[in-house]
């Protein structure tokens, strides 16, 4: 690291050598991140659509190979379904304001590629360590919405449009509940830092994790993050037996991809953030030696592999709840629990040390 | 009681979980696929495919233009023009059968007196441009000959239901 600065140094001068080495460190970050994310998330298409096929009692895609191996059949499906996006052309509607409909898909997925600059993957491992990281995932998550809206009214039609509409109306009621059930998380560990939080979590096993005393707020939250992306059971802004696509439903080619792209992002990165925020992020489930041999970010994975095996799970499971059903839901069930548990965790807080000490409180406040 | 039962039963999210276990079931389930172009379902010797004109053990058509068939044929799907052979007999000079209006009924097959008018067991066959899928007399005798072992196996086996 010091020998490339060093010779950025040489190559541009001291000022601005040092200033495109960091521009360059950044960015070849972002790319450690990014890629190995679009490649998840074109695996989890793959998984998804074998997983439910299982359900299902298909055997989902299992044509295409992955160079010619005869084992893998069906692990070449995403490349190839790749590649017919791209080739693929893009319409826009007459009646569609161009630049909106262009801007839509790029508005969906840029927060969700950016929420996970302060995602920790292991101790030390994190693009930007900030103190509000928090903050700035439930801003970025809740911007996504801000993308499928502006395409919903920029294809100009009337199925877009109300899907967006929909999809604003739920997106906006479950960003309470999620709001609320986080409020509980940062409280348990004083801090808006993931990376503090998920440090919060340590112990000696999975007891100390939050998921224990936060039960209740960890199904609201991952509820909460499935209605939030726009997923099975509550899909009503695709609403594909309704509303045919709902707001991409004018979308073709690479542009519908992105919006594709986008879901799945988020997918992960709920599933990521649930990881983080009530299964102990990269701690391993025992603190003691097989398991902590097992580096951190293997244990991240896992917990993100299994979180996401529950939203193909509902899918596969689940028929779309009914529009007022999703608001019931929302509003005065979720919202009502969250509020309850917060008083009862503030309660605990509030209890004299010795208290806090004895043994179930002792794992979680100290 | 039994409003206290069910607001847990509902809260707990009990009949979601259900569910759930079904699904979850059936993921281990063994599947019940066919992989079509390696795999086949079986097929029974009533099986009602393309259509096929038979031949005499003697290599002599069956075919005695009574035009039973394109009489009973629902969809009109069969054409017929017959004359009178040099020895007597009468033949068809022309025997079509328009694939894409035929509903594969077997009404043909059925009310065929010799045995002539035949359908196979085969499925697999296409056609690219228009009229492909007519099928005139020579074509239907030709896919006759090549199946004809299969056929006269399958009218062996259904002797005793005919």
């Amino acid at each position: 690291m010091e020998y490339i600065q060093q010779w950025f140094e040489q190559l541009f001068g001291t000022a601005l050598g040092s200033t495109l080495f960091l521009f360059a460190e950044n960015l070849v970050y972002i790319l450690a991140i990014v890629i190995p994310l679009l490649l998840g998330v074109a695996y989890l298409t793959f998984a998804e659509r074998k997983i439910i096929a299982y359900m299902q009692i298909r055997l989902g895609p299992n044509r295409v190979t992955f160079f010619g191996i005869s084992w893998l059949r069906g692990w070449g499906q995403p490349i190839a379904d790749a590649v017919k996006a791209i080739m693929k052309e893009i319409i826009v509607p007459t009646g569609a304001n161009k630049f909106l409909f262009l801007l839509a898909p790029v508005i969906t997925i840029a927060p969700a590629l950016a929420a996970w600059a302060v995602v920790p993957f292991s101790p030390e491992l994190v693009l930007a360590d900030i103190n509000a990281g928090l903050l700035y995932i439930l801003a970025m998550t809740s911007l996504g919405v801000y993308g499928v809206i502006i395409a919903g009214w920029a294809s100009n039609s009337k199925y877009a449009f109300l899907g967006s509409m929909r999809s604003a109306a739920q997106v906006v009621s479950y960003e309470l509940a999620m709001g609320f059930a986080l409020v509980c998380v940062l409280m348990m560990s004083s801090s808006l830092n993931l990376g503090a939080i998920v440090m919060g979590q340590q112990g000696d096993s999975f007891l100390n994790w939050y998921l224990v005393p936060l039960f209740p707020m960890f199904l609201v939250y991952f509820i909460s993050g499935v209605a939030e992306t726009n997923r099975a059971p509550f899909d009503v802004a695709e609403g594909e037996s309704e509303i045919v696509a709902g707001f991409h439903v004018d979308y073709s080619g690479m542009a519908f991809t992105v919006f594709f792209l986008a879901e799945y992002a988020n997918m992960i990165l709920v599933a990521t953030l649930t990881s983080v925020m009530f299964l102990g992020g990269w701690l391993p489930p025992f603190n003691i030696v097989p398991f902590t041999y097992i580096p951190g970010i293997i244990w991240l994975l896992l917990k993100i592999a299994f979180i996401l095996f529950f939203f193909l799970w509902f899918r596969a499971t689940f028929p779309r709840y009914r529009y007022d059903q999703i608001m019931r839901l929302g509003w005065k069930i979720f919202i009502p629990i969250t509020l309850i548990w917060i008083v009862l965790v503030g309660m605990i807080m509030q209890l004299p040390a010795s208290v806090r000490d004895t043994f179930p409180l002792n794992l979680w406040f100290n | 009681m039994e409003r206290i039962k069910h607001f847990f039963k509902s809260f707990l999210l009990f009949e979601l979980l259900k569910g759930m276990k079904v699904t979850g079931r059936y993921l281990f389930a063994p599947k019940i696929t066919i992989n079509y172009p390696e795999e086949k379902t079986p097929q029974s010797p009533r099986f009602r495919g393309l259509h096929a004109l038979r031949r005499y053990p003697n290599g002599e058509e069956r075919c005695i233009a009574c035009k039973l068939c394109e009489a009973v044929c629902p969809a009109m799907a069969i054409t017929i023009e017959s004359e009178q052979r040099e020895d007597g007999t009468r033949r068809t000079t022309r025997y079509d059968i328009d694939m894409i209006k035929c509903i594969f009924c077997g009404f043909c097959e059925e009310a065929c007196p010799v045995d002539a008018i035949v359908e196979t067991r085969v499925l697999e066959y296409h056609g690219e441009i228009r009229g492909d899928l007519t099928y005139t007399k020579e074509m239907l005798l030709a896919v006759g000959d090549r199946y004809e072992q299969q056929i006269a196996k399958d009218r062996e086996v259904e002797a005793r239901y005919r």
